[in-house]
């Protein structure tokens, strides 16, 4: 009998989703729902001076215009030690607190109502006035002054600087040298489904349908809000509709929800609209870094000199990891890396597809490209000559490390001895024709997880576990996993997610679902199994045929007059992370292809070689990898937000004006995976494969664009003005 | 969005008078009107829909295509007789928006659409185009997207319009009916550069109705081209684009039409341009000498002096097309 | 509790729509941790005039100023009659009137296609366009492709071959965008014959995916194309 694991099955919510009954938040519709519609600031810092909601309260069908002036004063109570999504510095904002305004676009006032369209009318006729104040948001300003993280004692807290040796003494001595500083714009999730909260009160407890990468923290952080029992509030979710690490946090739009239904006594439905979405949540800080490699003649590295800036809110610190690329990417002997932070009146940025390390990436990618040209190496060659045997920063051993075979695979795939030598070496027609390659890396993690199994009386398992599922196929793949452990057809198993009613789960991000929940269901269901047999030790359980199986478990129960047997488990991460350094791999190729003249650029080929642990599905896999690559090259090319300083208002914030790649911007895009299999992380032997994927990709396609015109281009996006030389 | 009444007059006299009245706006495809009213850029107390009017024909004559106001931009695109005799034309539209939007819009709507500028459509910050006299953040904000021509201080908002960049190089002419009259108008005339009233758009008066658009047939409609440059490959506004129509004598250039889009506070012809293509040799040298004159006028801000030398590019790209070379 | 109302889809996950959850029997719990009292807060709200009547005790005013439409919207193949604020989009009627919540919002403003619906078969953002401007033409959701009217999910009737090709090809992740794009599909296939990746990528770049599904929603579409064998499979 063949394991489901490692085979390329269908997913299990494809039906659903295909026909249009996969529940998102916004499908709910509880009796008696009231709309509410967000009236949000328009200066970027200052104080509300007036609230003028007499035209708004006269709209027909209007229930209630909340706001700082008559909102109850709520407990948030401080959560300890804070939450790994939370930043450790700083504090939430809280809705309708105070007349405080921190940024624009926050929520200072909230119309409820019967109908949509009356919350919206009520809502534009919120008239505001303002104290404005001068406010901080010109990033290039910010970043003059930038300073280090506050310290913290809270756990998840990231070192704010990296050093081995002394860098700058090995960076001056050095033969070969790159000093090149790399400017990333804020990058924004914009998930095609609206973030958006249903909440209602049944007395004193909240039901909150809300869109959330992990159930169990939005039910935590709003019973803080409200100061009552985590028990008291449950949270649905059972699908989400993208998200990329924007539906971690409980943002304060939940907390809005909550508040106004429980102040009209109904249910309240509140979606941002998509304007308001993008202050209303997260987004990729901004940032510049200066990196600086030092090498020997043959091009082995002896100083990596890493500086980030990047930005924050005023209210909270929001860091990431990107030093840490340049730590642990390649052998270099040497390393200083500084991370500093602008606070500026804007949002707080928030986790976002590989967050830190996709950034750090970036510019070690871009920077080593530059020194491979430097030291007149093949960009590839002199990532193998600089090949990290170890993890030089922790001083551990990588627990599993096959980067090579990728390089190999991809370089073989992909042609890469086809490269042109020199810039703008080939032609083809209009085309100019570059190649370009990166590495990339994530950090693997793995977090408590519990998962409950139940036999029924018909031989099928209903497994359960509170983890998310916002695309990659935690439906599909917990599935195949439950099969395998009970040696069960897909059909008889049904597993079940999304609901913080469920045994908890750690957050449906940092790629680390597979390993956590993954190894929760694993021993659950193995258990379950365990006992089932020790029901009757005499029955010999046909484990090498599926159907046979749920036949024999459903006459085990039968005799037993069981109409039930369950088995709940928590799976915990081991000692592993003090042994070894745990990490995915993986190399990307681009091929571009661009028009000198009219500067129109298509990235012809784009592949991606992995080594992610096992693959428990082939199939969802693949598409989260390619997923991952469109999302890069988006970062490559068109992303980016537009504040406006003055105004300190971000002015592109909807899909038309904030360009996310679209099908016709894609042509070949393909994924391989490296076989392997790192037991280092729990049973299942992966290392997580969400974020990877994002990584190494802008990088590979700017050094294409390189490789086809000569010109070295280290501001993203990369659009037709900056091909042309002109911007 | 504010409460409005809605009618659906059957005939084009009932649709002006109620087309006249104050807070009245007409709605045809509704794909630029609906997202102008949820994001409160625009109010309206009353919406004529006009779709019961029957001006969704395409009709061809010798002299040239009646494009009928109401027919949608996708019907436009696939009509045979415009793909063949207006080439510009069903390429503009076909780069133009999606065709979910496209099923929806029509080809009067399109000419009417407002613009993209980035601050026209946040009523959270001033526009002189939306709130007269509030000023114009653009000036000295995120105006990659801003006009290189036909700007003033108080205005540099493109016309967001493929369709009529296209229209404008083939002489296209606007029929519009009033209350009292119908009359034609160049499309060249028909939008008006901002001055000093930015939010007055086009020659339009109170409840005129625009019926059709005509496009005259020429050897120069024939051989036309539209080009378009954006940040995305598909599904976005152009950030420059170029319509060229040229009649060809030989490898001599007899006459042309060019237009580009992108960079003007309305739909650009570019006489001077054509001026130094008529008689010329059909190739490079040439096109690029005349394609040197669009820049003369430009007033670039400080993030779209790029589109000076990208509309030039366009205008090379697509004379190169239209006048078959390789 | 079964918070969704009848013909909506459920608010469990997709195994379990017929589910009734029971409430965990923790509201027993003493409310000793809470700084906030529910029914206290209420009662301050309506002390200081912040709630203008819960429903619960009032029906909401009528309203003159608000414009109201008797409508009859021809929807996968039935006629409903209904009455709806002028303000409301075909897309807000399918979704809170009609319970036909397959119809995605992504935007509201036209820009991303996952409200995509056929009208006359079709494809239009539904979010684009009023209600009362759609009477008369032939309107298909989802819900109306295939047999699609199946109870819960990974149930129903058969297929239409386009939702067949996205599973095979695993053209969707997190789904949200997934109506959308089938629909868009159905619409091209049902003119287009011989697509190639060219034309199936710029007629798809109406409905963006941000999980990035792309190249899969092109080999999906020509898959498709290969077993659609040209008749309007839908409605015109
Ligand atoms: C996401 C998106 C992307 C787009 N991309 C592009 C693009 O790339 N290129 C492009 O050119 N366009 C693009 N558009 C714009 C689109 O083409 C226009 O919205 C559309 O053509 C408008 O036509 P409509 O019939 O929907 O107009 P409506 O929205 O109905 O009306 C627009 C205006 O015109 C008035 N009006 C309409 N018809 C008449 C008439 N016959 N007589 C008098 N007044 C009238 C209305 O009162 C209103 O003021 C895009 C739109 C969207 C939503
Ligand atoms: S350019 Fe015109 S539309 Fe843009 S902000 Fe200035 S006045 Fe408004
Ligand atoms: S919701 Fe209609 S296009 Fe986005
Ligand atoms: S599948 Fe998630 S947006 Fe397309």
């Amino acid at each position: 009998m063949k394991n489901f694991i490692g085979q390329p099955v269908d997913r299990v919510d494809g039906p659903a989703k295909v026909r249009g009954k996969a529940c998102y938040t916004a499908d709910v519709h509880p009796p008696g729902l009231a709309y509410g519609v967000i009236v949000a600031a328009a200066i970027a810092k200052g104080h509300v001076v007036r609230l003028d909601t007499v035209a708004a309260e006269a709209v027909p069908g209007v229930i209630s215009v909340i706001h700082h002036g008559n909102a109850p004063q709520l407990a948030y109570a401080p959560m300890e030690p804070r939450s790994m999504v939370d930043p450790k510095v700083g504090e939430a904002l809280r809705i309708f607190q105070d007349d405080a305004v921190l940024f624009s676009g926050q929520p200072i006032a909230l119309a409820v109502a019967e109908e949509p369209e009356q919350a919206a009318q009520a809502a534009a006729l919120v008239r505001v006035t303002y104290a404005a104040e001068a406010a901080n948001s010109d990033f290039a300003r910010a970043s003059q002054t930038a300073r280090p993280p506050r310290q913290s004692a809270q756990p998840w807290s990231r070192p704010a600087e990296l050093r081995r040796g002394d860098a700058d003494a090995a960076f001056a001595a050095a033969p070969r040298r790159v000093d090149a500083s790399y400017e990333q714009p804020a990058e924004f999730h914009c998930a095609i489904e609206p973030h958006g909260t249903i909440a209602r009160w049944d007395h004193d407890h909240l039901t909150l349908w809300d869109k959330t990468q992990w159930v169990d923290h939005d039910r935590t952080a709003i019973a803080h809000v409200f100061g009552i029992p985590d028990d008291y509030v449950r949270v649905i979710c059972p699908f989400v509709g993208g998200a990329f690490g924007s539906a971690l946090r409980a943002w304060p739009h939940v907390a809005a929800a909550a508040m106004a239904s429980l102040l009209v006594n109904r249910p309240v439905q509140l979606v941002p609209t998509r304007r308001q979405l993008f202050s209303a949540i997260g987004y990729r800080p901004q940032t510049v870094q200066r990196l600086r490699l030092g090498a020997g003649e043959d091009g082995r590295l002896t100083a990596v000199i890493h500086e980030v800036v990047a930005q924050t809110s005023v209210y909270e610190e929001y860091t990431e990891a990107s030093i840490e690329p340049s730590a642990m990417l390649y052998a270099a002997p040497t390393l200083r890396a500084d991370y500093r932070l602008a606070p500026m009146n804007v949002n707080t940025p928030c986790p976002m597809r590989a967050p830190g390390i996709v950034t750090g990436n970036l510019a070690v990618e871009l920077a080593m490209d530059e020194l491979a040209e430097t030291c007149g190496l093949d960009p590839l060659k002199l990532r193998l000559r600089n090949y990290a045997e170890s993890d030089a920063q922790k001083r551990l051993p990588w627990s599993s490390k096959s980067l090579r075979q990728c390089y190999a695979v991809g370089a073989e795939r992909f042609g890469w001895s086809q490269r042109p030598a020199t810039a703008s070496g080939r032609r083809h027609g209009r085309w100019l024709i570059g190649y370009g390659m990166a590495s990339a890396l994530y950090p693997a993690h793995r977090a408590p997880a519990s998962a409950h199994a139940e036999l029924r009386a018909d031989g099928t398992v209903a497994v359960t576990s509170a983890a998310g599922d916002m695309g990659p196929g935690t439906y599909t793949a917990m599935t195949q996993v439950a099969a395998d452990a009970l040696a069960l057809p897909i059909a008889a198993v049904h597993f079940e997610l999304g609901d913080s009613l469920l045994p908890s789960a750690p957050a449906h991000g940092g790629s680390m679902t597979m390993a956590s929940v993954g190894s929760a269901v694993h021993a659950a269901c193995q258990e379950l199994r365990t006992k089932a047999q020790e029901l009757d030790q005499r029955v010999r359980l046909p484990g090498d045929d599926r159907l046979a199986m749920q036949r024999a478990y459903a006459q085990l129960l039968a005799r037993h007059r069981l109409d039930r047997l369950t088995a709940e488990t928590e799976a915990k991460p081991g000692e592993e992370a003090e042994r070894y350094s745990i990490c995915a791999f993986g190399a990307v190729f681009a091929e571009v292809r661009i028009d000198p003249d009219l500067a129109e650029l298509r990235v012809a080929r784009l592949l991606g070689v992995y080594a992610a642990g096992r693959i428990i599905n082939p199939k969802t896999a693949r598409s989260q990898c390619i997923g991952g690559m469109v999302g890069g090259l988006g970062m490559a090319l068109t992303e980016q937000g537009l504040w406006d300083d003055r105004l300190g208002r971000l002015m592109n914030a909807s899909l038309a004006d904030y360009l996310m790649p679209v099908n016709a911007d894609l042509q070949s895009v393909e994924a391989l995976f490296v076989p392997e299999n790192d037991r280092h992380l729990g049973p299942l032997g992966v290392k997580g494969l969400a974020e990877i994927a994002v990584v190494g990709v802008a990088p590979a396609i700017v050094n294409a664009i390189y490789n086809a015109t000569g010109r070295r281009i280290r501001s993203l996006p990369v659009t037709p003005d900056k091909i042309l030389g002109l911007s | 969005m504010q409460p409005f009444r809605y009618s659906r007059p059957g005939d084009s006299r009932e649709a002006c008078a109620a087309g006249a009245q104050p807070g009245a706006a007409f709605i045809a495809g509704g794909t630029d009107l609906l997202p102008l009213l949820k994001e409160g850029a625009r109010v309206a107390t009353g919406l004529i829909d006009i779709n019961g009017l029957p001006f969704a024909d395409i009709r061809h004559e010798a002299a040239g295509a009646w494009i009928g106001a109401l027919s949608r931009m996708s019907d436009a695109a696939a009509d045979n007789r415009l793909r063949q005799d207006y080439p510009a034309i069903v390429e503009a539209l076909l780069a133009s928006a999606s065709p979910q939007v496209r099923n929806l819009a029509t080809i009067g709507g399109n000419l009417l659409q407002r613009t993209r500028c980035l601050y026209f459509r946040d009523t959270a910050v001033p526009c002189n185009k939306r709130r007269p006299g509030s000023g114009c953040p653009a000036w000295d904000g995120q105006n990659r997207g801003n006009a290189i021509l036909g700007g003033s201080r108080s205005c540099i908002a493109t016309h967001a319009s493929d369709l009529a960049v296209a229209l404008a190089a083939l002489d296209a002419r606007v029929v519009l009916q009033g209350r009292h009259r119908r009359r034609q108008i160049p499309l060249t005339e028909f939008h008006r550069l901002p001055g000093d009233t930015p939010d007055i758009e086009t020659v339009l008066e109170p409840g005129e109705l625009i019926i059709a658009v005509f496009v005259p047939a020429t050897a120069c409609s024939r051989h036309s081209t539209y080009l378009k440059l954006r940040d995305r490959a598909s599904f976005e506004w152009a950030l420059t684009s170029a319509a060229a129509a040229v009649e060809l004598d030989g490898n001599r250039i007899r006459r042309a039409g060019i237009a580009v889009g992108g960079v003007a506070t309305k739909p650009w012809r570019l006489p001077q341009v054509e001026a130094a293509l008529a008689g010329a040799r059909s190739e490079p040298a040439t096109f690029r000498a005349a394609a040197e004159l669009a820049g003369q006028e430009a007033e670039p801000r400080q993030r779209n002096a790029f589109k000076i030398e990208l509309m030039k590019r366009a205008i090379i790209g697509a004379l190169t097309k239209a006048g078959n070379l390789p | 509790m079964e918070p969704s109302a009848g013909g909506r889809c459920s608010v469990f996950s997709f195994r379990s729509c017929k589910r009734s959850p029971a409430m965990p029997n923790w509201s027993r719990r003493l409310f000793l941790l809470s700084s906030v009292s529910s029914t206290l807060l209420v009662a301050a709200a309506k002390r200081l005039g912040l709630v203008r009547g819960s429903a619960a005790e009032a029906p909401s005013t009528s309203a003159p100023e608000v414009q109201t439409a008797e409508i009859v919207l021809t929807v996968n193949g039935a006629d409903h009659r209904l009455s709806v604020d002028l303000r409301t989009t075909l897309l807000d009627v399918l979704r809170d009137h009609l319970g036909l919540t397959g119809a995605k919002k992504g935007c509201d403003l036209g820009q991303c296609g996952a409200c995509t619906v056929l009208a006359g078969g079709r494809p239009i953002n539904s979010c684009l366009t009023f209600a009362v401007m759609q009477q008369g033409k032939t309107i298909t959701t989802i819900e109306g492709l295939g047999e699609g009217l199946g109870e819960g999910l990974g149930e129903g009737g058969e297929l239409h071959p386009v939702q067949e090709a996205f599973i095979r090809h695993d053209a969707l992740q997190c789904g949200y965008c997934t109506p959308g794009q089938i629909l868009s599909a159905v619409a091209f296939l049902n003119h287009e014959q011989e697509p190639t990746d060219d034309s199936i990528r710029e007629w798809m770049s109406g409905t963006l995916c941000r999980c990035g599904a792309y190249p899969n929603i092109v080999e999906a579409v020509k898959d498709a194309a290969r077993r659609v064998d040209g008749h309007a499979a839908v409605p015109l």
